[in-house]
């Protein structure tokens, strides 16, 4: 107990006597807090419009205005072909094309019937893609406004129309902020876990000092538990900073309670450490040891159901989230902060995360060696 | 009288691609308690490795030793309560000040800087004014000093020192040793590596090693006698030519610069007048050999080509 309490004494010494240590630890999860949620937006904005119009018609016109009124779109070209519109597109100086052929108006009114032609600049997956269904739903809009105008509403309807009305449960007004900073605050917690703990451990075989330690009677399981609990530490004052960020700045209340958020921070956090353990004794270099972290973290990040659905991925893929820590704790938040969620919820995901600990923490204990 | 160190036919080779070097190659001696017993040899001569597996920090392919008759293998515990490792690079907390990293090191051993102060007084002492400052901050020799302290903190028996005076200016290298001898007054038993020959005499007895092999053991005067061969000091105007000149003679075992004179090492006893008639021959001007005494450097060099023979 006595080596143990010196071995902490030195650690958390050498971990606040370094300054950028400190900057690194606490102003990390803050800049990061405060500037990538607004970045996080699923929300499409300013789609670049450019309209080839044929027709020059008051009604093109018309439409156009109606689209631009919209808010999403930005019309960045009024041009008289489709090449000139393509070019636009090439330069990418639009997203989105539409073509009003010409006799546009000509048609509706005669023919009651008129074609429209988009096309996207699929490069940029989810702005094409939404860019042309919001682009789809205001010409909707517009076709009615026109048969409104033109045709005389029957007093009955002659076809049964469903009209869908949505709710969103649990985020009512579909603020991405309270959707998001949840998950980017595991994040946090497991950079801070994983690449601290991998990079001071490997600090100490660079320097040397591991050897000098590794003379002394000091036993393994003290030198492993001098390191984790430290971070372990650190990693819950990171989180307890996020939450009061997500509080202050983005208005963010947990409808579950804080406990039930630490209590399962607090085994998280023991699994990720582990896991910098377990890469700490098999690299040699703090550079290796930050490549390898950086790696697992991408992994971690994009198969963590952060930013696209679980649901929507590959089954190969869905079968990697499981294995992946973050995507559990990202669930827990979500469903803590969102939903509400007690401890009886949560207990696979606890389980879960408790098996990860455990198998990462054995792992790194058994190649651990105190001699090559 | 029991042993304190004893090695046996300790062999260990690293693999490197797909070579294999011996490291150590059937490596044997043994040290008396209380001796001061150096191993000297150039670098890559494989005294690192030997003192890793003696600090057990590292496995030997084969071969025993033992320290103060425990077991490295076995009872690697036991023998890291009673030994003190100073590595050859400096391996302290730079971001503790000295104090910290005493009384760190003091306190995972068990015990307290108070406890055992009359141990690292001497030494401790010439850096007490700086015990605040931090061990990264400290000069060269300030920071060996405090390695020793470190590595003395606990009373060890056994000593284990790895090239503690390269990269210390000559003067701090003098004091260092004068600290070994006083070391050794406290019963304390040092094994100490260098690559500097000049420091062989300081020792009690040496172990002269080289490519993972020890060509030779013994005290530095007896290393010093052994050496049979005749050995001059030659100078004259033109040293480089002179030394290309003696190299290309038959009679001349072995020439290298040393100091003002290139020290010569005849082959079997020839005199000085017949080295002196040759370089006559040479036309070499401001001709003088003198009769050197050789240096442990000197024995070294010859044993070194005998083995290479």
């Amino acid at each position: 107990m006595r080596t143990l309490k010196f071995l902490l004494q030195k650690e958390f010494r050498q971990i606040f006597r370094d300054k950028a240590n400190v900057r690194m630890i606490f102003m990390m999860p803050v800049i990061q807090l405060l500037i990538l949620p607004w970045a996080a937006d699923y929300e499409i904005k300013n789609i670049k419009l450019s309209v080839a119009d044929h027709d020059h018609s008051t009604y093109s016109r018309q439409l156009v205005s109606k689209i631009t009124s919209s808010g999403y779109f930005q019309l960045t070209g009024y041009k008289d072909s489709y090449e000139k519109s393509l070019e636009q597109i090439e330069d990418d100086e639009a997203d989105i094309i539409l073509e009003i052929p010409a006799s546009f108006e000509k048609t509706l009114i005669k023919e009651n019937e008129a074609k429209l032609f988009v096309a996207s600049n699929a490069i940029n997956g989810v702005k094409g893609s939404l860019g042309s269904a919001y682009l789809r739903s205001i010409l909707q809009d517009f076709n009615r406004e026109v048969r409104l105008e033109w045709i005389q509403m029957p007093k009955f309807n002659p076809q049964t129309q469903i009209e869908v009305t949505s709710s969103n449960w649990f985020n009512p007004s579909m603020n991405y902020k309270f959707f998001m900073v949840p998950g980017m605050l595991v994040l946090l917690l497991t950079m801070v876990g994983t690449n601290l703990t991998a990079i001071n451990i490997v600090k100490e075989k660079e320097i040397g000092t591991i050897e000098q330690i590794n003379v002394t009677p000091v036993k393994k399981y003290h030198f492993i538990i001098g390191k984790l609990i430290p971070f372990w530490v650190l990693g819950l004052i990171a989180m307890t900073m996020g939450l009061i960020i997500a509080f202050v700045i983005y208005g963010i209340l947990p409808l579950g309670s804080y406990l039930t958020i630490y209590g399962f921070a607090a085994v998280y956090l023991l699994a990720v450490l582990g896991l910098g353990l377990l890469i700490s004794t098999f690299v040699s270099t703090q550079q290796q040891a930050m490549l390898i972290s950086f790696f697992i973290m991408m992994i971690f990040v994009l198969l963590s159901g952060l930013y696209t659905s679980i649901d929507s991925m590959p089954v190969w893929a869905q079968w990697i989230t499981r294995f992946n820590p973050v995507t559990y704790f990202i669930e827990v938040m979500r469903m803590v902060v969102l939903k509400g969620s007690t401890f009886a919820d949560i207990k696979i995901h606890l389980l879960k995360i408790t098996g990860f600990a455990v198998a990462l923490n054995g792992l790194a204990i058994l190649s651990y060696r105190k001699r090559s | 009288m029991m042993q304190s160190i004893s090695v046996q036919h300790i062999v260990k080779t690293y693999s490197e691609k797909k070579q294999t070097i011996k490291a150590l190659n059937d490596i044997s001696f043994e040290v008396s308690k209380g001796e001061l017993f150096g191993i000297i040899g150039p670098d890559g001569a494989g005294k690192t490795s030997l003192f890793r597996i003696l600090t057990t920090l590292l496995l030997a392919d084969s071969g025993t030793a033992t320290v103060e008759g425990l077991d490295v293998v076995k009872d690697l515990k036991a023998i890291r309560k009673i030994s003190g490792y100073m590595p050859g690079r400096f391996s302290l907390y730079q971001d503790l000040s000295v104090i910290e990293n005493l009384n760190f090191f003091a306190t995972i051993f068990n015990t307290t800087v108070d406890e055992n102060y009359d141990l690292i007084k001497d030494i401790y002492s010439q850096i007490e004014p700086f015990k605040h400052r931090r061990a990264g901050k400290l000069s060269g020799g300030m920071k060996q000093k405090l390695a020793l302290s470190c590595a003395l903190i606990h009373r060890p028996t056994v000593l284990f020192l790895d090239e503690p005076t390269t990269g210390v200016d000559a003067v701090s290298r003098k004091e260092f040793w004068e600290m070994l001898r006083r070391l050794k007054e406290q019963g304390i038993t040092i094994l100490v590596s260098t690559p500097y020959m000049d420091e062989a005499s300081m020792c009690d007895r040496v172990a002269l090693m080289q490519s993972g092999s020890i060509m030779t053991i013994n005290t530095p005067q007896g290393i010093v006698q052994s050496f049979k061969n005749a050995i001059f000091g030659v100078r004259a105007k033109n040293m480089l030519h002179l030394l290309n000149d003696l190299k290309s003679n038959e009679m001349v075992s072995q020439a290298y610069p040393s100091g003002i004179y290139h020290h010569v090492i005849m082959k079997n006893g020839e005199s000085k007048e017949e080295l002196s008639a040759y370089l006559q021959t040479k036309n070499h001007q401001q001709l003088e050999i003198i009769d050197s005494t050789p240096t442990i450097e000197d024995c070294f060099m010859n044993l070194m080509q005998e083995n290479n023979e």
